[in-house]
Parts: C-alpha cells; sequence; structure tokens
C-alpha cells in the first residue's frame, strides 16, 4: 500500500505550485486557478487523512465535499467579477488594476 | 463536553438562522413582485425584520450558562455565539438603513438578499465548533462580501475593489484550509473541543500543529486586516460602496474577532500551546504602529477610516495577547464600542457622498455650518474613534490596555497608549476641516439626510454615549461571554 506521506508530499507540492501561480502570475484567471490547485491539494490532505487516519468516521470526506460546493461557489463569483471589470477595463492583467492605492 | 443527539429544543439555538433564510426570503419575493420605484422599502423591510429577529431571538433562543453543543457538535449554543449574533443583526440592520438612498444599492434586491446571507455566515462563524463548519461560515460570509464590493458594476473603482477583496480572499481562504486540513489529519478529529482536549494532553506532534496553526492565523489575520495581510484594505473600503465598506470594517471584521477567539481559546489553549501570544503581540505592534502611521497621510476620508481600522484591530490583538478573563470582556466590549462607532463614521461618510460626491477630506470643510447635526454625529464618532472619555471607545480602550497591564505586558499596553495619541492627531485633523475651515462656494448649500440615514445615526450617536457613560450593563454582558468562551470542558 502507497504510505500516507507520499500522498501528503504530493499535496503539499500541489499547494505550492498553486501559491507560486498566486504569488506570481498577472493574469487574474491564471490567479484564480492557482487557488483552485490550493483547494485541490486541500481536498487530496483530506481525503489521504480521512483513510488513513480516520476511517471510521466521515468527517474527511463530508469537509471534502464541502470544499467541492464552495470551490465551485467561489470561482463562479470570481469569474463574474472579472467579466464584470474585463467589461469596464479590456483586460483581466491584476498590475492595470491600478486605480486605488497608497 | 458531550454531543447531544437531535431533540426540537436544538431549533431554538439556531433560530436567528432561521429567521434570517425566511426574511430573505421575503425580500427575494417582493424584489420580484415589486415594482423598480417601489425596491427601496425592502430596506425598510430588511432593517425591520433584523430589528424583529433579534427581539424574537432575545425573547425565547437566549442559551443557558451551559454551553450546549448541538446538530452533531457543529454548533455551540453559548453566550458567546448568541451576542456576537445579536452584533452582526444590529450591524446588518443598520446598514440597510444607510444603503437604502445609496445609488445602485438601495433599489436593488439583490444587494439586501447578499447582506442578509453573509450576516447569515457570521452567525454561523460565531457558533461554530468544528472545523468544517467554521469554512463553510467563513467562506458564506465572505463570497457575498466579494459580490458586494463589486456591486457598482458601472463604478470602475467599486469593480476594482471587488476584483482585489475576492482575488486576495480567495487565496488568504485557500491556506487557511490547508492549515484546517492538516489540523483534522493529525489530529484525526474535526470538533474544536476533541480537538483542544488532544492539545491538552499533548497528544499532538508539536511541529505540524504549530505549522496549521500559522496557516490559520493567516485566514484569520485577513479577515480581521491584520499586519502583514492587511494591504487589502484600504483599496477595498475605498472602492466599496460606503455601506458595504462600513459592513465590513464592523461586522466582518468582529467575525473574525469571534473565530480566532473561538479557536485560540478551545484548540490552541494557552497553556497547551503558548508559544502564539508572542507572535500575536508582534503581530499587535506592527498592526497599531503601520495603521497609525499610513492614515497620518491619506487625503481621502475613506482611506483615512480603512488604517484607522487596521489600527483598532492592532488594539483589539492586545486584548488577545493578554488573554485572561478581563482581557476577553475587554476585546468583546471593544468590539461592541468599535461596531457601533465605526458603522457611525462610515455613515456620515456615505451620507455626504451622497450629497456631495467627494471622499477627500478638504471637501468636508465648512460642514459644521451646512449641517451642524451631522458635524456633531461626526465629533461625536471620531473623538470614540480616538478614544476621548465620555465615549465608548475611551472605556473600551481602558479594559483592554488594563488588561494587558495585569498580564504583566506592560510595554505593549505602552505603545498602544503612544499609538492611540498619534490616532489622535489625525482624527483631530480631520474635525479641524469639519470645523474651522470654512468654503466660499458651499456655504448656505443644502445637506439634505435622508430619514433612515438619521435614524440610523441617532441610534448610533446614543449609542455611543451610552456605552460609554452607562457601561455597566454592557461589561457585565462583556463578562459573561467571556465566561462562556473561556469554558472549555
Amino acid at each position: 500500500m502507497i504510505p500516507l506521506s507520499w500522498y501528503l508530499i504530493f499535496a503539499a507540492a500541489l499547494f505550492s505550485i498553486g501559491l507560486f501561480g498566486v504569488l506570481a502570475r498577472k493574469n487574474a484567471v491564471a490567479i484564480l486557478l492557482g487557488v483552485e490547485l490550493m483547494l485541490n491539494a486541500a481536498n487530496i490532505n483530506l481525503l489521504a487523512f480521512w483513510r488513513y487516519r480516520a476511517p471510521e468516521g466521515v468527517a474527511g470526506q463530508a469537509f471534502a465535499l464541502i470544499v467541492f460546493a464552495v470551490a465551485a461557489a467561489e470561482v463562479a463569483v470570481g469569474l463574474a467579477l472579472i467579466i464584470s471589470i474585463y467589461r469596464r477595463r479590456k483586460s483581466v492583467i491584476a498590475d492595470e488594476m491600478n486605480l486605488l492605492k497608497w | 463536553m458531550t454531543i447531544e443527539s437531535f431533540e426540537p429544543t436544538m431549533l431554538l439555538a439556531i433560530l436567528p438562522e432561521i429567521l434570517l433564510l425566511v426574511l430573505i426570503g421575503f425580500v427575494l419575493a417582493l424584489d420580484a413582485v415589486w415594482k423598480p420605484e417601489q425596491r427601496r422599502a425592502l430596506g425598510w423591510l430588511t432593517a425591520g425584520g433584523l430589528a424583529l429577529i433579534m427581539v424574537l431571538a432575545l425573547a425565547v433562543s437566549r442559551p443557558s450558562e451551559d454551553p450546549r453543543l448541538v446538530w452533531g457538535g457543529m454548533l455551540r449554543h453559548d453566550w458567546f455565539g448568541f451576542a456576537f449574533k445579536m452584533l452582526f443583526l444590529f450591524g446588518a440592520a443598520i446598514t440597510a438603513l444607510f444603503a437604502m438612498d445609496a445609488e445602485e444599492l438601495g433599489k436593488r434586491g439583490e444587494f439586501y438578499v447578499l447582506m442578509l446571507v453573509s450576516t447569515l455566515g457570521m452567525n454561523l462563524m460565531a457558533s461554530a465548533s468544528d472545523l468544517i463548519m467554521l469554512y463553510l461560515a467563513i467562506e458564506t460570509t465572505s463570497i457575498p462580501l466579494y459580490v458586494l464590493s463589486g456591486f457598482m458594476r458601472h463604478d470602475d473603482h467599486s469593480t476594482e475593489a471587488g476584483f482585489k477583496y475576492m482575488l486576495f480572499g480567495a487565496a488568504a481562504s485557500a491556506v487557511m484550509l490547508y492549515g484546517l486540513t492538516l489540523l483534522y489529519g493529525f489530529a484525526g478529529d474535526t470538533s474544536f473541543y476533541s480537538l483542544g482536549l488532544a492539545m491538552h494532553n499533548a497528544e499532538l506532534p508539536l511541529l505540524p500543529i504549530v505549522g496549521s496553526l500559522v496557516l490559520i492565523l493567516v485566514g484569520f489575520a485577513f479577515k480581521i486586516s491584520a499586519v502583514p495581510l492587511h494591504f487589502w484594505a484600504p483599496d477595498v473600503y475605498e472602492g466599496a460602496p460606503t455601506p458595504v465598506a462600513g459592513f465590513l470594517s464592523t461586522a466582518s471584521k468582529a467575525a473574525g474577532f469571534a473565530v480566532l477567539l473561538r479557536v485560540l481559546l478551545s484548540i490552541f489553549t494557552p497553556v497547551a500551546l503558548p508559544s502564539w501570544t508572542g507572535l500575536l503581540a508582534v503581530v499587535a505592534v506592527m498592526t497599531m504602529t503601520l495603521g497609525n502611521a499610513l492614515a497620518l497621510f491619506q487625503k481621502n476620508i475613506k482611506r483615512l477610516l480603512a488604517y484607522s481600522s487596521i489600527a483598532h484591530a492592532g488594539y483589539i490583538l492586545i486584548g488577545i495577547v493578554a488573554i485572561s478573563r478581563l482581557a476577553v470582556t475587554g476585546v468583546v466590549f471593544y468590539l461592541i464600542a468599535y461596531l457601533i462607532t465605526n458603522l457611525a463614521a462610515f455613515g456620515i461618510v456615505a451620507t455626504f457622498w451622497r450629497v456631495v460626491g467627494s471622499d477627500q477630506i478638504a471637501d468636508y470643510a465648512g460642514m459644521s455650518r451646512r449641517k451642524p447635526w451631522l458635524a456633531m454625529a461626526m465629533l461625536v464618532a471620531f473623538l470614540s474613534l480616538a478614544g476621548m472619555p465620555p465615549l465608548a471607545g475611551f472605556v473600551a480602550k481602558v479594559f483592554v490596555f488594563a488588561a494587558a497591564v495585569q498580564a504583566d505586558y506592560i510595554w505593549l499596553a505602552v505603545v498602544g497608549v503612544l499609538n492611540s495619541i498619534v490616532g489622535l492627531y489625525y482624527y483631530l485633523t480631520v474635525l479641524k476641516v469639519v470645523y474651522l475651515y470654512r468654503s466660499e462656494e458651499t456655504e448656505g448649500l443644502p445637506l439634505p439626510i435622508s430619514r433612515p440615514s438619521a435614524i440610523a445615526l441617532t441610534v448610533l450617536t446614543l449609542g455611543i454615549l451610552l456605552v460609554g457613560t452607562l457601561f455597566g450593563p454592557w461589561f457585565s454582558l462583556a463578562e459573561q461571554v467571556a465566561k462562556a468562551v473561556l469554558r472549555n470542558y
């Protein structure tokens, strides 16, 4: 059987890639994709931990399901906000959103 | 504490949430039925409905002295959650009154619905006692707030505020979620109180737990706008519609502090894990100092209030660092005082903007001649923010600083007092413009206040005076709240 640590390392790597995407990418859609990777990393953690550490309960599974639902809602709202700013500025580059500063 | 199986009295524990859902249904239905020009009355419906919910909840769903874990351990029915729920309902009702006459806000049913959904999430945040419920509640609060910040689709500033808030908020909550999963994994449980017990018996590996605490604190620090996760606040407050900015800086921040207190006092108790107090002390000092220092240079009143609200998060964090019965009481009292004071400040800004169309501090010149009552309310609110007696902000600061001194954090209290002096300077600068400066062009022009705003401002100004002078009952309420959250097992 694959040891638990492999799943955790995989999830940590996925989380780091997502975080790097959030911090380094300038395109808002790419930033949202990075956030999705981070949420997926959390889900892998949840399911791996559930299977290996507490398989008798359902908390891990229930948590993962709720994360799906929240992620879907967050992306729906996120894309809507990105579209609303795209209509006014014809751009989704985060660096160009600089009306509000200091 | 044992988890009770279902019985009908549990419905009483979530009565405010159930009634909020009913109110949301009413607002949605009437929004579809009513003609556009009638829809302003949805604000009256929302504010009145929220007031009715508060009365009903106070009448029948008050918790007992003994906290109960209800709904499979997801929620804890205690005075801590209940008092915060009342605070959020009050904040939402006042926000609805301020929003009624705001352009693009007041005549849109969606605005009230989104605000009520967010309030529902805050209510669940205040009573959540399980990691799953905590995450779901935080997201239920945040997602409508992203939309509300970007609500004015025809305004470049508002869309940008919504865009930034959503990107930063989504990233911060994903980091927090990763921390929550680590906590679940290493402890094998999601209930705060079982986690706290395992932590207390030192059954858990230290390093992953500290790591998960840091990740979770990232999410909370974002919600309360503490340094180094404060950078979104000025941009979002400036761009968002002013009533929404007021709601964000008061109710949403109070909800962040509620979960911070609950999680730190039930899972990462100072006995089991004392290291976080040092970390939070550093955060508190940076938050106060940076907030006050940057507020000094602001020309826009909403940005000034944003930096001031960052500084206030720092003062409240002093109470959390000191962590004792008095400190938690002080934090709760501070949040009550801060909520009414800052709602009043943003309400005045919203009222002024509706007539003058400007948020620049320089344009406030001569306001005391145009509308003495509005200037008076501004004087009360700003002096309370600065912490002048006999107003609410003064008493709140005294309790928090006293708790710091009592817990041997004298240096922290000194930093807090020095920061309050810096704060006093920039609040007085605004009041100087309002009272002493005159403006030839605007002299004698009317500055009408709409009826709902006038009602809300009257309630808030009287509240600031009442909490500041007759603070006994409020203090004993805060003490009862502190007692409930400090009672763990």
